[in-house]
């Protein structure tokens, strides 16, 4: 047996970036192109969406044996990321009676390669909600610190949308929006009879070319498989492959980072690593560490990171690291559209998911929750496959058929199967995602006593909703029947009541958990300056969304994208003047 | 007639001693399977494809390990499976738009998504056991024995959920297992996605309802909507963001 010994890696890179998912992409791609000798730790296989070996993209239901089911894969066996709720040999626990569903991907890109392209600004109240009604912390930064760093990131990725001059939903560089599809048309008129905003959705697909590296949109509506001709955004295909095209980058896949290494003076000196592969120890110089491997999994790292300066880890002086975890709010109602019963078949893919939402339209002071959610819209002619039309028992026998004549539900034979085709495409659904207030009191730690098949010690998650996002999902699903009312619908299941908690989502659920490393200026109660730089090491970076403060009503990866590129800038410079 | 007494009766040699056994423990039965069973092996439509799909699709080691392991195994007997193949054709059968699920291969499906779903096994093996023993007592015979009309007659008495007798609530329970695992297997076969009348999963250009459907609802894009939407004369025209 060969002897079991650290392998110490030559060189010093310039700068070790961990996790290569939106913040850790971002920092690549920058850093790489500005000359600078990258390594990138990602704990999973290198994917391109583009190689045939990877793609699950234009696939059809039955090439799955499973037809597209979650068994192996939370959202379908199709979906393109790698990991899920539990991982095999990597495991985290929770505090008694709590719980939080803790969303992993393990894979170049990380989980930009599943997300919803949802792409949206934070807006001026967002980053000062505290000045607005008393709850949380205000950034140490505010929109327009970010604004220019947003049109960057629409620019070099791609975003449509609409200009609305909302003040806080504030306007991007926009690509043209798609048509809205025939349910969506249906639920706008719905919408504005319950006075509900909506407008053209904001995602991270080209409806129109904007360089010579990705392709236009072909509307497949498969973005979660992620895309084969790079038309809508993932880390993979629109950061890590130009960054690896200037050779300045090194890519170390299956790097399981254990943590990271200080010197005498408190400097971060690199990182240390176990190969899945080989499963050998391995530690790698660089002269900057940044970490982006997700808020929680940073977190991690950080408190793993222990030695006699930093005795409860690294750049953990004010004990926050950890500290203020939280995840959108969510709920969701499904529907029925009889109007649609019959339907003319055509081909209404689209792009991969809603073509209109809506944005926060209410004023909190006139309700007895804070702050706000966005809702989401679902429906129409999709490509079947497991549990298709499952429970048709329950829908057959409330509606007269195809011939206008009411049966009895359930049934078989040649008259179930025109009541397949009749009901085909007749679906419609809606889900909110809200603002959770950040609680020091919602938070991961390391349990002292687990660790994972590398010997790393694992996260322990203490997470509960209180009053005030319960009070918010209660108002969504309020809002999400009259809307179904309003626009002929007919809601399915029961309205769930203060018994389930309204049905809102298990924390984590939503896969929008940040906060774990929070900026501010005051290094007693944050970790990191409002550069996304550790307070307590000079050198060592967190750019995922570790670093967010508040989390706003909005899906996190925009603002992640615009954080991690000020950052980046900032490191670039501070390098330039020798300051790191 | 009795049924406690008929299910004794059952029990003491009218099916095999095996099927009962198998009945009891599923897990036994796995590691029984016959070679060459009713599932077809090698003959499902997606059988062909099945190292394709493996190899081309991203699976990760964990996931190919686990699906060779599934497709390796054999759960239902073949005498389930002759069940099987007999009620999924009586819940999709061929008509004038499209074949049967046999056609579309949704035995074969349904014996892979058991494995791969355990939660699935025991209701079907059960709700089949439950069928069979419901034959025995109107007709003395297993369900695959029975006369065609036979087979509807008790089809018909389980078939809608809502208005079934509530002696009979675990048939009509199973039944509908059985009638949307069938719809699960049959309209993502491509016989069913053809017969259902999807007509995506292509590269397009998108441009909206068509003209004939938004005048059917009474709807129409407004100016507000059609200024602002991609052109599909533009699709492929290069964007240039303001300076």
């Amino acid at each position: 047996m060969a002897t079991f010994q650290i392998k110490k890696s030559p060189g010093v890179y310039d700068v070790c970036i961990v996790g290569s998912g939106a913040g850790g992409g971002m920092a690549a791609y920058l850093l790489s192109q500005a000359g600078y000798k990258v390594a990138l730790m990602e704990a999973g296989g290198m994917f391109d969406p583009k190689d045939p070996r990877y793609r699950t993209q234009l696939k059809w239901s039955y090439e799955s044996p499973r037809r597209g089911a979650g068994t192996t894969r939370p959202f379908g066996d199709f979906d393109a990321a790698w990991g899920g709720w539990a991982i095999d040999g990597e495991p985290y626990t929770h505090t008694a009676g709590t719980r939080f569903d803790w969303f992993r991907s393990r894979m170049i890109g990380g989980r930009t390669n599943h997300w919803g392209r949802i792409s949206l600004r934070f807006g001026p109240r967002d980053f000062k909600h505290k000045s607005v009604d008393g709850l949380g912390d205000d950034w140490p930064i505010s929109y327009d610190d970010v604004a220019p760093y947003y049109d960057k990131v629409d620019k070099l990725i791609g975003v449509f949308g609409t200009r609305e001059g909302i003040y806080n939903e504030p306007d991007g560089q926009f690509l043209p929006p798609p048509k809205p599809r025939l349910h969506e048309l249906m639920m706008k008129a719905g919408a504005a009879k319950a006075g509900v905003k909506v407008m053209p959705a904001r995602l991270s697909m080209l409806t129109r070319p904007i360089n010579q590296d990705r392709q236009v949109c072909f509307y497949c509506s498969q973005c979660s498989r992620s895309c084969q001709v790079y038309a809508d955004f993932s880390s993979s295909s629109v950061l890590i492959q130009p960054a690896m095209k200037t050779n300045h980058m090194d890519v170390y896949t299956q790097a399981m980072v254990r943590e990271v290494l200080t010197d005498s003076n408190g400097l971060a000196t690199g990182v240390s690593y176990v190969h899945k592969g080989d499963m050998q120890e391995y530690q790698l110089r660089a002269k900057v560490v940044v970490l982006a491997a997700s808020a929680c999994e940073s977190a991690r790292l950080l408190l793993n990171s222990k030695s006699p300066r930093y005795p409860n880890g690294l750049a953990n002086s004010s004990n926050v690291v950890g500290k203020y975890l939280h995840d959108s709010t969510g709920a969701s109602r499904g529907a029925i559209l009889p109007q649609l019963f019959g339907r003319k078949r055509y081909n209404e893919d689209g792009v991969g998911g809603m073509h209109l939402y809506s944005p926060w339209w209410l004023d909190n002071k006139k309700l007895d929750f804070p702050r706000g959610y966005h809702i989401e819209y679902g429906g129409g002619m999709h490509m079947p496959g497991y549990g298709f039309s499952w429970g048709i028992e329950g829908l057959n026998g409330k509606y007269p058929g195809a011939d206008g004549k009411k049966k009895r539900g359930g049934g078989y034979g040649k008259s179930l199967k025109e009541d397949y085709r009749y009901f085909y495409g007749a679906g419609f659904g809606m889900a909110g995602r809200g603002e959770c207030i950040a609680r020091e009191d919602n938070y991961c730690e390391i349990d002292p006593n687990t660790v994972d098949q590398y010997g790393i010690p694992v996260l322990r998650f203490n997470y509960t909703w209180s009053d005030h996002e319960i009070k918010q999902v209660k108002h969504m699903h309020d809002t999400f029947e009259e809307i179904i009312h309003n626009m002929g619908g007919v809601p399915l299941g029961t309205k769930p009541g203060p018994e389930t908690n309204y049905g809102i989502s298990t924390p984590g659920e939503i896969i929008h958990e940040v906060g774990t490393t929070r900026m501010g200026d005051d290094p007693k109660r944050s970790v990191l300056n409002k550069f996304n730089q550790a307070h307590d090491c000079k050198n060592l970076f967190v750019v995922d969304g570790g670093a967010f403060v508040s989390q706003a009503d909005k899906n996190p990866t925009w603002t992640i994208l615009a954080l991690s590129w000020r950052a980046t800038e900032y490191l670039m410079d501070q390098m330039k003047k020798g300051n790191i | 007639m009795d049924r406690r007494k008929s299910i004794k009766t059952l029990a003491l040699g009218t099916l095999s001693a095996e099927v009962w056994l198998n009945a009891c423990s599923p897990a036994t039965k796995n590691k029984q399977a016959p070679e060459g069973s009713a599932t077809g092996e090698g003959k499902a439509p997606w059988a062909g494809n099945f190292e394709k799909w493996e190899t081309s699709s991203g699976r990760q080691p964990a996931e190919k390990e686990r699906d060779k392991r599934l497709m390796a195994q054999k759960f239902f007997t073949d005498e389930e499976m002759k069940t099987i193949t007999v009620l999924v054709d009586i819940i999709i059968p061929a008509d004038e738009h499209s074949g049967s699920a046999t056609d579309a291969g949704v035995p074969e499906f349904i014996e892979f998504i058991v494995k791969d779903m355990p939660e699935h096994q025991v209701p079907m093996r059960g709700g089949l056991r439950w069928l069979d023993v419901e034959c025995l007592n109107r007709y003395q015979k297993r369900f695959t024995d029975c006369e065609s009309g036979q087979q509807i007659a008790l089809i018909e008495d389980i078939a809608y959920p809502d208005e079934v007798d509530e002696t009979l609530r675990p048939g009509a329970h199973f039944f509908s297992l059985m009638r949307n695992l069938t719809a699960s297997g049959f309209y993502s076969s491509k016989i069913g996605i053809q017969d259902i009348g999807y007509v995506g999963n292509t590269p397009t250009i998108w441009d909206g309802v068509p003209d004939d459907v938004l005048r059917q609802y009474g709807l129409s894009y407004d100016e507000k909507t059609l200024a602002e939407c991609v052109k599909k004369e533009d699709h492929n025209k290069m964007f240039v963001f303001d300076a």
